[in-house]
Protein backbone atom coordinates (compact mmCIF):
# COMPACT_ATOMS: atom_id res chain seq x y z
CA UNK A 1 0.00 0.00 0.00
CA UNK A 2 0.99 3.79 -0.82
CA UNK A 3 0.90 5.98 2.19
CA UNK A 4 -1.62 8.29 2.45
CA UNK A 5 0.02 11.31 1.05
CA UNK A 6 0.12 14.50 3.34
CA UNK A 7 -1.54 17.41 2.45
CA UNK A 8 -3.22 20.84 3.55
CA UNK A 9 -6.69 21.91 2.46
CA UNK A 10 -9.49 24.40 3.66
CA UNK A 11 -11.45 22.38 5.92
CA UNK A 12 -11.55 19.35 3.14
CA UNK A 13 -13.38 20.92 0.94
CA UNK A 14 -12.38 20.33 -3.22
CA UNK A 15 -10.60 23.18 -4.98
CA UNK A 16 -12.40 22.38 -8.13
CA UNK A 17 -16.46 22.27 -8.85
CA UNK A 18 -17.92 18.74 -9.69
CA UNK A 19 -18.50 18.25 -13.48
CA UNK A 20 -22.49 19.25 -13.37
CA UNK A 21 -23.23 16.56 -16.19
CA UNK A 22 -26.18 14.30 -15.30
CA UNK A 23 -26.66 10.59 -15.56
CA UNK A 24 -27.92 8.91 -17.18
CA UNK A 25 -27.60 11.94 -20.24
CA UNK A 26 -23.87 12.10 -20.51
CA UNK A 27 -22.62 8.73 -20.03
CA UNK A 28 -25.14 7.58 -22.14
CA UNK A 29 -24.69 9.88 -24.91
CA UNK A 30 -20.79 8.67 -24.75
CA UNK A 31 -22.06 4.93 -25.32
CA UNK A 32 -24.56 6.71 -28.47
CA UNK A 33 -21.51 8.48 -29.72
CA UNK A 34 -19.32 5.53 -29.62
CA UNK A 35 -22.20 3.45 -30.94
CA UNK A 36 -22.97 5.52 -34.26
CA UNK A 37 -19.33 6.67 -35.44
CA UNK A 38 -18.12 2.97 -35.35
CA UNK A 39 -21.83 1.71 -37.16
CA UNK A 40 -20.92 3.96 -39.52
CA UNK A 41 -17.85 3.23 -41.00
CA UNK A 42 -19.63 -0.43 -40.24
CA UNK A 43 -21.92 0.64 -42.57
CA UNK A 44 -19.35 2.09 -45.23
CA UNK A 45 -17.03 -1.02 -45.25
CA UNK A 46 -20.33 -3.53 -45.18
CA UNK A 47 -21.53 -1.78 -48.14
CA UNK A 48 -18.63 -1.89 -49.97
CA UNK A 49 -17.63 -5.63 -49.31
CA UNK A 50 -20.98 -6.97 -50.04
CA UNK A 51 -22.29 -7.81 -46.80
CA UNK A 52 -26.01 -5.76 -47.61
CA UNK A 53 -27.82 -7.19 -44.25
CA UNK A 54 -25.17 -5.99 -41.76
CA UNK A 55 -24.63 -2.68 -43.83
CA UNK A 56 -28.53 -1.94 -43.36
CA UNK A 57 -28.12 -2.76 -39.78
CA UNK A 58 -25.21 -0.56 -38.95
CA UNK A 59 -27.08 2.30 -41.06
CA UNK A 60 -30.13 2.47 -38.72
CA UNK A 61 -27.81 1.69 -35.39
CA UNK A 62 -25.42 4.54 -36.82
CA UNK A 63 -28.84 7.10 -36.82
CA UNK A 64 -30.56 6.08 -34.09
CA UNK A 65 -26.98 6.80 -31.84
CA UNK A 66 -26.71 10.39 -33.16
CA UNK A 67 -30.39 11.41 -33.39
CA UNK A 68 -30.68 9.75 -29.77
CA UNK A 69 -27.52 11.30 -28.31
CA UNK A 70 -28.03 14.66 -29.79
CA UNK A 71 -31.01 14.43 -27.95
CA UNK A 72 -29.33 13.42 -24.74
CA UNK A 73 -27.39 16.34 -25.02
CA UNK A 74 -30.40 18.98 -25.46
CA UNK A 75 -31.88 17.43 -22.56
CA UNK A 76 -28.41 18.08 -20.60
CA UNK A 77 -28.25 21.86 -21.39
CA UNK A 78 -29.07 24.29 -18.20
CA UNK A 79 -31.50 26.03 -21.08
CA UNK A 80 -32.65 23.11 -23.73
CA UNK A 81 -34.29 25.95 -25.82
CA UNK A 82 -30.93 27.71 -26.75
CA UNK A 83 -29.50 24.16 -28.09
CA UNK A 84 -28.70 26.12 -31.43
CA UNK A 85 -26.43 28.49 -29.80
CA UNK A 86 -23.70 25.48 -30.10
CA UNK A 87 -23.63 27.10 -33.93
CA UNK A 88 -23.11 30.51 -33.54
CA UNK A 89 -19.46 29.92 -33.62
CA UNK A 90 -17.03 27.57 -34.64
CA UNK A 91 -14.20 26.98 -32.26
CA UNK A 92 -10.94 24.93 -32.62
CA UNK A 93 -9.68 25.55 -28.50
CA UNK A 94 -13.82 24.12 -27.60
CA UNK A 95 -13.90 20.32 -28.19
CA UNK A 96 -17.41 20.83 -27.41
CA UNK A 97 -18.05 23.57 -30.43
CA UNK A 98 -16.06 21.20 -32.98
CA UNK A 99 -18.10 18.00 -31.06
CA UNK A 100 -21.43 19.76 -32.25
CA UNK A 101 -20.32 20.18 -35.41
CA UNK A 102 -18.91 16.58 -35.68
CA UNK A 103 -22.20 15.51 -34.31
CA UNK A 104 -24.56 17.79 -36.39
CA UNK A 105 -22.83 16.34 -39.57
CA UNK A 106 -23.07 12.47 -37.99
CA UNK A 107 -26.33 12.91 -37.29
CA UNK A 108 -27.52 14.46 -40.47
CA UNK A 109 -25.73 12.36 -42.60
CA UNK A 110 -26.16 8.80 -40.89
CA UNK A 111 -29.80 10.21 -40.80
CA UNK A 112 -30.48 10.16 -44.74
CA UNK A 113 -28.13 7.14 -45.26
CA UNK A 114 -31.12 5.37 -43.01
CA UNK A 115 -33.59 6.92 -43.89
CA UNK A 116 -32.98 5.69 -48.25
CA UNK A 117 -31.87 2.34 -46.61
CA UNK A 118 -35.12 2.28 -45.05
CA UNK A 119 -37.21 3.66 -47.93
CA UNK A 120 -35.55 2.77 -51.04
CA UNK A 121 -35.67 6.43 -52.21
CA UNK A 122 -32.55 7.97 -53.80
CA UNK A 123 -30.34 5.21 -53.20
CA UNK A 124 -27.49 7.04 -54.50
CA UNK A 125 -27.39 9.97 -52.10
CA UNK A 126 -27.82 7.24 -49.12
CA UNK A 127 -24.91 5.96 -50.65
CA UNK A 128 -22.52 9.00 -50.85
CA UNK A 129 -23.80 9.83 -47.07
CA UNK A 130 -22.16 6.86 -45.73
CA UNK A 131 -19.45 7.42 -47.01
CA UNK A 132 -18.98 11.07 -45.83
CA UNK A 133 -20.13 9.22 -42.39
CA UNK A 134 -16.69 6.90 -42.90
CA UNK A 135 -15.19 10.36 -42.02
CA UNK A 136 -17.06 11.83 -39.48
CA UNK A 137 -18.14 8.81 -37.72
CA UNK A 138 -14.32 7.90 -36.09
CA UNK A 139 -14.25 11.62 -35.06
CA UNK A 140 -18.14 11.02 -33.55
CA UNK A 141 -16.62 7.96 -31.67
CA UNK A 142 -13.28 9.31 -29.96
CA UNK A 143 -13.76 13.52 -29.81
CA UNK A 144 -16.06 12.98 -26.26
CA UNK A 145 -12.08 11.22 -24.93
CA UNK A 146 -10.74 14.81 -25.78
CA UNK A 147 -14.05 16.61 -24.29
CA UNK A 148 -13.49 15.26 -20.94
CA UNK A 149 -9.46 15.45 -21.08
CA UNK A 150 -10.11 19.00 -21.17
CA UNK A 151 -11.18 19.58 -18.41
CA UNK A 152 -9.40 20.54 -14.95
CA UNK A 153 -10.93 17.28 -13.88
CA UNK A 154 -7.01 15.21 -12.93
CA UNK A 155 -8.54 12.06 -13.44
CA UNK A 156 -10.22 12.75 -17.23
CA UNK A 157 -7.24 15.62 -18.26
CA UNK A 158 -4.57 13.23 -17.17
CA UNK A 159 -5.76 10.19 -18.75
CA UNK A 160 -5.70 12.32 -22.30
CA UNK A 161 -3.64 9.98 -23.84
CA UNK A 162 -5.47 6.63 -22.91
CA UNK A 163 -9.18 7.81 -23.04
CA UNK A 164 -9.27 8.11 -27.23
CA UNK A 165 -8.30 4.57 -27.47
CA UNK A 166 -10.54 3.50 -24.31
CA UNK A 167 -13.76 4.89 -26.08
CA UNK A 168 -12.46 3.87 -29.57
CA UNK A 169 -12.51 0.56 -28.23
CA UNK A 170 -15.65 0.49 -25.82
CA UNK A 171 -17.05 1.89 -29.41
CA UNK A 172 -16.09 -0.92 -31.64
CA UNK A 173 -17.01 -3.86 -28.88
CA UNK A 174 -20.93 -1.27 -28.33
CA UNK A 175 -20.92 -1.80 -32.43
CA UNK A 176 -19.88 -4.98 -32.97
CA UNK A 177 -22.49 -5.97 -30.18
CA UNK A 178 -25.29 -4.13 -31.86
CA UNK A 179 -24.33 -5.71 -35.05
CA UNK A 180 -24.37 -8.92 -33.84
CA UNK A 181 -27.69 -8.87 -32.30
CA UNK A 182 -29.17 -7.37 -34.85
CA UNK A 183 -28.17 -9.15 -37.99
CA UNK A 184 -28.82 -13.19 -38.89
CA UNK A 185 -25.65 -14.83 -37.38
CA UNK A 186 -24.57 -15.87 -40.82
CA UNK A 187 -24.12 -12.72 -41.93
CA UNK A 188 -22.88 -11.01 -38.64
CA UNK A 189 -19.30 -12.33 -38.80
CA UNK A 190 -17.76 -8.97 -38.99
CA UNK A 191 -19.29 -7.37 -36.56
CA UNK A 192 -18.15 -10.68 -34.07
CA UNK A 193 -14.89 -9.46 -35.16
CA UNK A 194 -15.06 -6.08 -34.23
CA UNK A 195 -16.67 -7.18 -30.57
CA UNK A 196 -13.50 -9.37 -30.07
CA UNK A 197 -11.23 -6.63 -31.32
CA UNK A 198 -13.21 -3.42 -29.42
CA UNK A 199 -13.00 -5.68 -25.87
CA UNK A 200 -9.73 -6.41 -26.85
CA UNK A 201 -8.87 -2.56 -26.89
CA UNK A 202 -11.04 -1.50 -24.49
CA UNK A 203 -9.78 -3.44 -21.68
CA UNK A 204 -5.91 -2.67 -22.65
CA UNK A 205 -6.30 1.04 -22.71
CA UNK A 206 -7.65 0.55 -19.45
CA UNK A 207 -5.14 -1.23 -17.76
CA UNK A 208 -2.39 1.12 -19.03
CA UNK A 209 -4.70 4.44 -18.42
CA UNK A 210 -4.73 3.23 -14.95
CA UNK A 211 -0.98 1.89 -14.30
CA UNK A 212 -0.05 5.24 -16.03
CA UNK A 213 -1.87 7.48 -13.68
CA UNK A 214 -1.00 5.72 -10.28
CA UNK A 215 -2.22 7.23 -7.27
CA UNK A 216 -4.30 9.87 -9.47
CA UNK A 217 -6.41 7.13 -11.05
CA UNK A 218 -7.18 5.81 -7.41
CA UNK A 219 -11.12 7.21 -8.49
CA UNK A 220 -11.62 4.40 -10.79
CA UNK A 221 -10.58 2.02 -8.36
CA UNK A 222 -12.49 2.60 -5.55
CA UNK A 223 -16.31 3.93 -4.57
CA UNK A 224 -19.19 3.65 -6.65
CA UNK A 225 -16.84 4.58 -9.77
CA UNK A 226 -14.69 1.56 -8.69
CA UNK A 227 -17.33 -0.76 -8.90
CA UNK A 228 -18.77 0.14 -11.74
CA UNK A 229 -15.14 0.27 -14.17
CA UNK A 230 -14.70 -3.39 -12.88
CA UNK A 231 -18.02 -4.41 -13.47
CA UNK A 232 -16.92 -2.59 -16.93
CA UNK A 233 -13.84 -4.85 -17.16
CA UNK A 234 -15.62 -7.81 -16.51
CA UNK A 235 -18.54 -7.60 -18.77
CA UNK A 236 -16.52 -6.04 -21.58
CA UNK A 237 -13.31 -9.41 -21.39
CA UNK A 238 -16.52 -11.77 -20.74
CA UNK A 239 -18.57 -10.43 -23.88
CA UNK A 240 -15.38 -10.12 -26.03
CA UNK A 241 -14.85 -13.36 -25.32
CA UNK A 242 -18.00 -14.98 -25.97
CA UNK A 243 -17.95 -13.11 -29.05
CA UNK A 244 -15.29 -15.52 -30.56
CA UNK A 245 -17.69 -18.29 -30.31
CA UNK A 246 -21.34 -16.37 -30.24
CA UNK A 247 -21.23 -17.64 -34.63
CA UNK A 248 -22.40 -20.84 -32.85
CA UNK A 249 -25.62 -19.99 -31.53
CA UNK A 250 -28.43 -17.34 -30.68
CA UNK A 251 -28.38 -17.62 -27.01
CA UNK A 252 -24.62 -17.30 -27.10
CA UNK A 253 -24.51 -14.29 -29.31
CA UNK A 254 -27.10 -12.38 -26.79
CA UNK A 255 -25.15 -13.37 -24.18
CA UNK A 256 -22.36 -11.56 -25.55
CA UNK A 257 -24.02 -8.55 -26.96
CA UNK A 258 -25.74 -7.68 -24.37
CA UNK A 259 -22.46 -8.25 -21.80
CA UNK A 260 -20.68 -5.71 -24.11
CA UNK A 261 -23.37 -4.08 -24.51
CA UNK A 262 -23.54 -3.29 -20.43
CA UNK A 263 -19.76 -3.33 -19.91
CA UNK A 264 -19.69 -0.39 -22.58
CA UNK A 265 -22.44 1.83 -20.20
CA UNK A 266 -21.04 0.57 -17.22
CA UNK A 267 -17.35 2.52 -18.88
CA UNK A 268 -19.08 5.19 -19.14
CA UNK A 269 -20.71 6.10 -16.37
CA UNK A 270 -17.49 4.95 -14.33
CA UNK A 271 -15.57 7.54 -15.68
CA UNK A 272 -18.55 10.43 -15.02
CA UNK A 273 -18.71 8.68 -11.44
CA UNK A 274 -14.67 8.79 -11.52
CA UNK A 275 -14.72 12.46 -12.83
CA UNK A 276 -16.68 13.55 -9.75
CA UNK A 277 -15.30 12.12 -6.97
CA UNK A 278 -11.25 13.22 -8.38
CA UNK A 279 -13.18 17.07 -8.36
CA UNK A 280 -14.67 16.65 -5.47
CA UNK A 281 -11.67 15.58 -3.20
CA UNK A 282 -8.72 17.80 -2.45
CA UNK A 283 -6.42 15.31 -2.55
CA UNK A 284 -6.14 14.75 -6.05
CA UNK A 285 -5.89 18.44 -6.79
CA UNK A 286 -3.38 19.17 -4.48
CA UNK A 287 -1.19 16.37 -3.83
CA UNK A 288 0.55 16.19 -8.21
CA UNK A 289 0.87 19.89 -8.01
CA UNK A 290 2.25 20.15 -4.62
CA UNK A 291 4.73 17.58 -5.72
CA UNK A 292 5.29 19.12 -9.88
CA UNK A 293 6.42 22.56 -7.64
CA UNK A 294 8.72 20.12 -4.76
CA UNK A 295 10.75 18.56 -7.52
CA UNK B 1 -17.71 54.65 -24.11
CA UNK B 2 -16.60 52.12 -26.12
CA UNK B 3 -12.79 53.01 -26.49
CA UNK B 4 -10.42 50.37 -25.67
CA UNK B 5 -9.15 50.81 -22.29
CA UNK B 6 -5.10 51.19 -22.70
CA UNK B 7 -4.69 48.55 -19.34
CA UNK B 8 -5.85 45.85 -18.27
CA UNK B 9 -7.23 45.83 -14.79
CA UNK B 10 -7.24 43.46 -12.04
CA UNK B 11 -7.44 42.94 -8.64
CA UNK B 12 -4.58 42.98 -6.05
CA UNK B 13 -6.24 41.07 -2.94
CA UNK B 14 -3.41 41.77 0.07
CA UNK B 15 -4.79 39.15 2.50
CA UNK B 16 -2.81 40.90 5.36
CA UNK B 17 -4.76 43.30 5.94
CA UNK B 18 -7.93 41.93 5.77
CA UNK B 19 -10.29 41.64 8.10
CA UNK B 20 -13.54 39.56 7.60
CA UNK B 21 -15.77 41.87 7.34
CA UNK B 22 -17.47 40.44 4.22
CA UNK B 23 -18.10 43.62 3.24
CA UNK B 24 -16.96 42.72 -0.37
CA UNK B 25 -19.17 39.90 -0.40
CA UNK B 26 -22.21 41.92 0.99
CA UNK B 27 -21.23 44.45 -1.88
CA UNK B 28 -21.34 41.93 -4.76
CA UNK B 29 -24.48 40.64 -4.02
CA UNK B 30 -25.82 44.21 -3.77
CA UNK B 31 -24.66 45.40 -6.68
CA UNK B 32 -24.62 42.55 -8.61
CA UNK B 33 -28.34 41.07 -7.59
CA UNK B 34 -27.02 37.65 -6.84
CA UNK B 35 -29.54 35.55 -5.01
CA UNK B 36 -28.88 34.23 -1.40
CA UNK B 37 -26.80 31.33 -0.35
CA UNK B 38 -29.71 29.58 1.54
CA UNK B 39 -28.05 30.82 4.98
CA UNK B 40 -26.43 27.71 5.54
CA UNK B 41 -24.15 27.01 9.18
CA UNK B 42 -21.07 25.56 8.08
CA UNK B 43 -19.75 25.66 11.18
CA UNK B 44 -16.14 26.23 9.79
CA UNK B 45 -15.02 29.26 11.58
CA UNK B 46 -17.14 32.69 10.26
CA UNK B 47 -17.18 30.98 6.97
CA UNK B 48 -20.73 30.16 6.36
CA UNK B 49 -20.82 30.57 1.84
CA UNK B 50 -17.90 27.91 2.07
CA UNK B 51 -16.42 28.72 -1.88
CA UNK B 52 -17.42 30.93 -4.92
CA UNK B 53 -19.88 29.76 -6.71
CA UNK B 54 -22.74 30.84 -8.99
CA UNK B 55 -23.83 33.32 -6.36
CA UNK B 56 -21.08 33.94 -4.65
CA UNK B 57 -17.81 36.00 -6.48
CA UNK B 58 -16.54 36.97 -3.32
CA UNK B 59 -15.42 34.65 -0.60
CA UNK B 60 -14.02 35.32 2.70
CA UNK B 61 -11.82 32.47 3.89
CA UNK B 62 -11.36 32.28 7.47
CA UNK B 63 -8.51 29.89 8.77
CA UNK B 64 -7.52 29.65 12.91
CA UNK B 65 -4.00 28.77 13.33
CA UNK B 66 -2.45 28.03 16.46
CA UNK B 67 1.42 28.41 15.94
CA UNK B 68 4.11 29.69 18.55
CA UNK B 69 5.58 33.13 17.75
CA UNK B 70 9.11 34.63 19.21
CA UNK B 71 7.86 38.10 20.78
CA UNK B 72 10.69 39.65 23.17
CA UNK B 73 7.86 40.18 25.78
CA UNK B 74 6.09 36.62 25.43
CA UNK B 75 7.52 33.22 24.88
CA UNK B 76 3.60 31.47 24.75
CA UNK B 77 2.25 30.54 21.52
CA UNK B 78 -0.95 32.34 19.83
CA UNK B 79 -3.87 31.69 17.53
CA UNK B 80 -3.00 33.29 13.97
CA UNK B 81 -6.38 34.17 11.95
CA UNK B 82 -5.80 34.56 8.06
CA UNK B 83 -8.80 36.07 6.48
CA UNK B 84 -8.86 36.39 2.39
CA UNK B 85 -10.93 37.85 0.27
CA UNK B 86 -11.51 35.06 -2.91
CA UNK B 87 -12.75 35.72 -6.44
CA UNK B 88 -12.69 34.57 -9.88
CA UNK B 89 -8.92 35.20 -11.30
CA UNK B 90 -9.36 36.55 -14.60
CA UNK B 91 -6.68 34.58 -16.14
CA UNK B 92 -4.63 35.44 -19.10
CA UNK B 93 -4.81 31.83 -20.33
CA UNK B 94 -8.33 31.28 -19.21
CA UNK B 95 -9.77 27.92 -19.76
CA UNK B 96 -13.64 28.55 -19.05
CA UNK B 97 -12.99 30.92 -22.14
CA UNK B 98 -11.28 28.42 -24.38
CA UNK B 99 -13.79 26.05 -24.30
CA UNK B 100 -17.64 27.57 -23.99
CA UNK B 101 -18.93 26.15 -27.04
CA UNK B 102 -20.93 28.83 -27.64
CA UNK B 103 -18.76 32.51 -27.35
CA UNK B 104 -21.16 33.24 -24.25
CA UNK B 105 -17.35 33.76 -22.84
CA UNK B 106 -15.34 36.61 -23.65
CA UNK B 107 -12.43 38.81 -23.29
CA UNK B 108 -13.67 42.25 -22.39
CA UNK B 109 -11.68 45.44 -23.34
CA UNK B 110 -10.41 45.39 -19.79
CA UNK B 111 -8.52 41.62 -19.95
CA UNK B 112 -11.48 40.36 -17.87
CA UNK B 113 -13.36 37.52 -18.56
CA UNK B 114 -16.98 38.24 -18.59
CA UNK B 115 -20.16 35.64 -19.44
CA UNK B 116 -22.71 36.76 -21.71
CA UNK B 117 -26.42 35.54 -20.02
CA UNK B 118 -28.19 36.22 -22.69
CA UNK B 119 -26.05 33.77 -25.00
CA UNK B 120 -25.03 30.92 -22.12
CA UNK B 121 -27.32 27.54 -22.68
CA UNK B 122 -25.92 25.80 -19.71
CA UNK B 123 -23.89 23.12 -21.10
CA UNK B 124 -21.72 23.39 -18.62
CA UNK B 125 -18.14 22.25 -19.55
CA UNK B 126 -16.53 25.61 -17.82
CA UNK B 127 -17.86 24.45 -14.87
CA UNK B 128 -15.30 21.42 -15.05
CA UNK B 129 -12.87 23.26 -17.13
CA UNK B 130 -11.37 26.22 -14.12
CA UNK B 131 -8.73 24.59 -12.35
CA UNK B 132 -9.68 27.26 -9.52
CA UNK B 133 -13.19 25.95 -8.93
CA UNK B 134 -14.42 29.44 -9.60
CA UNK B 135 -17.69 29.40 -12.29
CA UNK B 136 -20.40 27.06 -11.77
CA UNK B 137 -24.24 26.46 -13.15
CA UNK B 138 -27.14 27.98 -10.70
CA UNK B 139 -29.74 25.77 -10.26
CA UNK B 140 -33.06 27.02 -11.41
CA UNK B 141 -31.89 29.14 -13.72
CA UNK B 142 -29.82 26.53 -15.71
CA UNK B 143 -26.39 29.05 -16.64
CA UNK B 144 -23.30 29.63 -15.57
CA UNK B 145 -22.27 32.97 -13.17
CA UNK B 146 -18.77 33.91 -12.20
CA UNK B 147 -17.45 37.50 -11.20
CA UNK B 148 -17.64 39.66 -13.92
CA UNK B 149 -14.80 42.11 -12.02
CA UNK B 150 -17.51 44.86 -11.87
CA UNK B 151 -18.12 44.94 -16.14
CA UNK B 152 -21.10 47.63 -16.04
CA UNK B 153 -19.42 49.61 -13.49
CA UNK B 154 -15.81 49.91 -15.21
CA UNK B 155 -17.68 50.56 -18.22
CA UNK B 156 -18.74 53.79 -16.33
CA UNK B 157 -15.45 54.51 -15.34
CA UNK B 158 -15.99 52.96 -11.37
CA UNK B 159 -14.10 50.76 -9.52
CA UNK B 160 -15.77 46.93 -8.79
CA UNK B 161 -18.41 47.19 -5.69
CA UNK B 162 -16.27 44.51 -3.60
CA UNK B 163 -13.42 47.60 -4.23
CA UNK B 164 -15.37 49.96 -3.58
CA UNK B 165 -16.31 48.45 0.08
CA UNK B 166 -13.48 47.09 1.17
CA UNK B 167 -12.67 49.22 4.38
CA UNK B 168 -9.17 48.21 4.65
CA UNK B 169 -8.17 48.52 0.92
CA UNK B 170 -6.80 44.92 1.49
CA UNK B 171 -8.24 44.38 -2.37
CA UNK B 172 -7.25 47.15 -4.86
CA UNK B 173 -8.26 47.77 -8.15
CA UNK B 174 -6.46 49.37 -11.06
CA UNK B 175 -4.02 48.36 -14.37
CA UNK B 176 -2.75 45.15 -13.92
CA UNK B 177 1.03 46.16 -14.01
CA UNK B 178 0.91 48.88 -11.46
CA UNK B 179 -1.08 46.46 -9.28
CA UNK B 180 2.06 44.15 -9.66
CA UNK B 181 4.80 46.83 -8.63
CA UNK B 182 2.62 47.73 -5.58
CA UNK B 183 2.77 43.97 -4.64
CA UNK B 184 6.03 43.56 -4.69
CA UNK B 185 7.23 46.85 -2.82
CA UNK B 186 4.21 45.44 0.02
CA UNK B 187 5.98 41.79 0.24
CA UNK B 188 9.35 43.27 0.04
CA UNK B 189 8.51 45.33 3.31
CA UNK B 190 6.54 42.72 4.81
CA UNK B 191 9.42 40.66 4.62
CA UNK B 192 11.73 43.41 6.21
CA UNK B 193 9.08 43.26 9.13
CA UNK B 194 10.11 39.51 9.94
CA UNK B 195 6.84 38.39 7.96
CA UNK B 196 8.75 35.81 5.77
CA UNK B 197 5.68 33.54 4.88
CA UNK B 198 4.65 36.61 2.78
CA UNK B 199 4.19 35.74 -0.78
CA UNK B 200 2.23 36.57 -3.80
CA UNK B 201 0.17 33.71 -5.64
CA UNK B 202 -1.22 34.58 -8.98
CA UNK B 203 1.11 37.56 -9.84
CA UNK B 204 3.37 35.55 -12.30
CA UNK B 205 3.18 35.55 -16.07
CA UNK B 206 4.97 32.26 -16.62
CA UNK B 207 2.18 30.71 -14.12
CA UNK B 208 0.13 28.13 -16.38
CA UNK B 209 -2.97 30.59 -16.42
CA UNK B 210 -0.33 32.86 -18.02
CA UNK B 211 -0.94 34.86 -14.81
CA UNK B 212 -4.03 36.13 -13.33
CA UNK B 213 -5.52 39.35 -13.82
CA UNK B 214 -6.76 38.76 -9.81
CA UNK B 215 -3.68 37.87 -8.05
CA UNK B 216 -3.08 37.86 -4.29
CA UNK B 217 -0.52 38.22 -1.23
CA UNK B 218 -1.20 35.42 0.99
CA UNK B 219 0.82 34.55 4.24
CA UNK B 220 0.58 30.73 4.05
CA UNK B 221 0.53 28.31 1.46
CA UNK B 222 -2.20 28.82 -1.15
CA UNK B 223 -3.46 25.35 -0.75
CA UNK B 224 -4.45 26.45 3.05
CA UNK B 225 -7.09 29.19 1.26
CA UNK B 226 -8.33 26.39 -1.24
CA UNK B 227 -6.16 27.20 -3.80
CA UNK B 228 -4.80 25.44 -6.08
CA UNK B 229 -0.91 25.29 -5.39
CA UNK B 230 0.08 25.21 -8.91
CA UNK B 231 -3.07 25.53 -11.35
CA UNK B 232 -2.60 25.14 -15.36
CA UNK B 233 -4.72 25.61 -18.06
CA UNK B 234 -6.24 22.38 -19.46
CA UNK B 235 -6.49 23.54 -23.12
CA UNK B 236 -2.10 23.82 -22.85
CA UNK B 237 -2.03 20.46 -24.14
CA UNK B 238 -4.94 20.22 -26.22
CA UNK B 239 -2.86 20.37 -29.60
CA UNK B 240 -1.83 16.61 -28.17
CA UNK B 241 -5.27 15.46 -26.87
CA UNK B 242 -6.15 16.39 -30.31
CA UNK B 243 -3.27 13.98 -31.74
CA UNK B 244 -3.83 11.16 -29.50
CA UNK B 245 -7.73 10.99 -30.29
CA UNK B 246 -6.49 11.40 -33.97
CA UNK B 247 -4.67 8.33 -33.79
CA UNK B 248 -7.00 6.64 -31.77
CA UNK B 249 -9.79 7.88 -35.21
CA UNK B 250 -7.19 5.98 -37.21
CA UNK B 251 -6.99 3.17 -35.38
CA UNK B 252 -10.56 2.79 -34.91
CA UNK B 253 -11.14 2.96 -38.61
CA UNK B 254 -8.64 0.61 -39.69
CA UNK B 255 -9.49 -2.01 -37.11
CA UNK B 256 -13.00 -2.05 -38.97
CA UNK B 257 -11.72 -2.35 -42.09
CA UNK B 258 -9.32 -5.31 -41.60
CA UNK B 259 -12.23 -6.99 -39.61
CA UNK B 260 -14.33 -6.79 -43.16
CA UNK B 261 -11.21 -7.49 -45.16
CA UNK B 262 -11.02 -11.08 -43.42
CA UNK B 263 -14.35 -11.87 -43.54
CA UNK B 264 -14.13 -11.15 -47.44
CA UNK B 265 -14.75 -14.75 -48.64
CA UNK B 266 -16.94 -15.37 -46.36
CA UNK B 267 -20.10 -13.43 -47.14
CA UNK B 268 -19.81 -14.42 -50.96
CA UNK B 269 -20.51 -18.19 -49.86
Amino acid sequence: MVPEAEFRSYYGRPVLKAPVWHEPHMPTYLYMGGLSGVSSVMAVMAGLTGHERLARTARVAAAIGAVAGAGLLTAELGRPSRFLNMFRVFKPTSPMSMGSWILAAQGGLSAVAASTELTGILPAVGDAAVLATGLTGPLTATYTAVLIADTAVPVWHEAYRELPFLFAGSALASAGAVGMLATPRAEAGPARVLAVVGAAVESVAGLLMERRLGPIGEPYRVGKAGRLMLSARVLTAGGGLLAAVAGRGRALTALSGLALTAGALCTRFGILEAGRASAGDPKYTVVPQRQRLNT
Amino acid sequence: MTDIAPHRYGFFTDTSVCIGCKACEVACKEWNELPDDGFVFEANSYDNTGALGASTWRHVAFIEQSRPVELPSADEGIERWLMSSDVCKHCTHAACLDVCPTGALFRTEFGTVVIQEDICNGCGYCVSACPYGVIDRREGDGRAWKCTMCYDRQRGGLEPACAKACPTDSIQFGPLDELRERAEERVERLHADGHTEARLYGESPDDGVGGAGAFFLLLDEPEVYGLPPDPVVTTRDLPSMWRWAGAAALSLAGAVAVAFAGSRRGARR
